[in-house]
């Protein structure tokens, strides 16, 4: 194992941990976003060109993406039922 | 059941994963050895039997043949999921006349602004390329569908319009959408009628390492981008749109 490969799994556990320990959703989906990334750089230092690519586009672009949409629409509605009471 | 039992549930539970963890890695084959026939076999076909250089394009796009059909329509069945699913609760709300927030830009920073217009054009010929390189290097009409959408995604971030469908005609990714799984169906439905086999190749194969060449395989490129950028874009705009509803009876 190369030094990158090691410095790189290492990188990818600390992003791990740190996705499970965010606890607002918001700043969960950019670290989700940062995990991603590093996972590509990963597949990128175990010679997998191609999955690297596909993980930086799913992972670091369109799950982040994802989920701040689904999050900024399930918050409106909260605060459209706020605004009811 | 109090926090300290819990505690030790959840110990023993991490202690039996890491110690199976650490004994099925230790059993693991070292990196880069592999005696698999066929990956071996798929190695030294790509180039000489089918003239391109990315082994991964010619394995989905050719000797798989009729399993990337399925592939394909993964995303294609998840967009029409989405937006069934949005537009059926669309039909109980009405279009907000007067949201509660203030309709402003998307882009409320300068930096955001300039970023993002600087960036839009790279990022789309970026997509262009890898989508079009999908036979010779890494990449391919999966990764360049989604660069190609971060490019219009940029242009709704730098810009004031505040409705994606006028930073991106949505019309138009709809279609996108389902020109290229059409596309992909109706390239391979051809290999069965010209070539005998699912996503047989048809054409001529062209000089190994140019820009045209691998037969077909540029072509499924091409229509799994317009694919993944439709499907994409239609997905995200329908949700961005859906930050503006308000269901009726709420004023």
């Amino acid at each position: 194992m190369t030094a990158v490969q090691a410095v790189a799994l290492v990188v990818v556990a600390l992003a791990g941990t740190a996705v499970a320990l965010t606890r607002d959703p918001a700043r969960q989906a950019l670290v989700a976003g940062i995990f991603g990334f590093s996972l590509a750089i990963l597949f990128l230092a175990f010679q997998a060109p191609d999955v690297a690519l596909s993980q930086i586009v799913v992972g670091a672009v369109a799950l982040p993406a994802m989920i701040i949409y689904a999050y900024r629409k399930v918050q409106r509605r909260e605060e459209v039922e706020r605004g009811q009471r | 059941m109090t926090r300290r039992f819990r505690m030790v549930v959840f110990g023993l539970g991490a202690a039996g994963l890491a110690g199976l963890l650490a004994w099925g890695f230790a059993g693991l084959p070292s990196f880069g050895s592999f005696d698999g026939a066929y990956g071996q076999l798929l190695a030294h076909l790509t180039v000489p039997e089918r003239h391109a250089t990315s082994a991964v394009s010619v394995s989905t796009f050719d000797f798989r043949g009729v399993d990337t059909l399925g592939e394909e329509f993964i995303l294609f069945t998840a967009a029409i999921g989405v937006l069934v699913l949005l537009r059926g609760q669309r039909a109980g709300e009405t279009v907000a006349a007067e949201p509660i927030r203030q309709r402003e830009p998307a882009a409320e920073s300068k930096t955001l602004r300039s970023v993002g217009t600087a960036l839009a054009a790279p990022v789309l010929v970026l997509g262009i390329y890898v989508v079009a390189h999908g036979h010779l290097t890494p990449g391919g009409g999966f990764q360049g569908g989604v660069i190609l959408m971060t490019a219009f995604l940029l242009v709704y971030l730098a810009g004031t319009h505040l409705d994606l469908r006028r930073a991106t005609p949505l019309g138009a990714m709809e279609a996108a959408e389902g020109t290229g799984a059409a596309g992909f169906a109706l390239i391979g439905l051809g290999g069965i009628v010209l070539a005998g086999a699912f996503l047989e190749n048809f054409i001529g194969f062209g000089t190994v390492g140019n820009l045209v060449s691998g037969g077909v395989i540029p072509l499924l490129n091409i229509s799994v981008g317009l694919e993944v950028m439709g499907a994409v874009l239609v997905i995200v705009g329908e949700l961005l749109d859906q930050r503006f509803l308000v269901r009726r009876g709420d004023r």
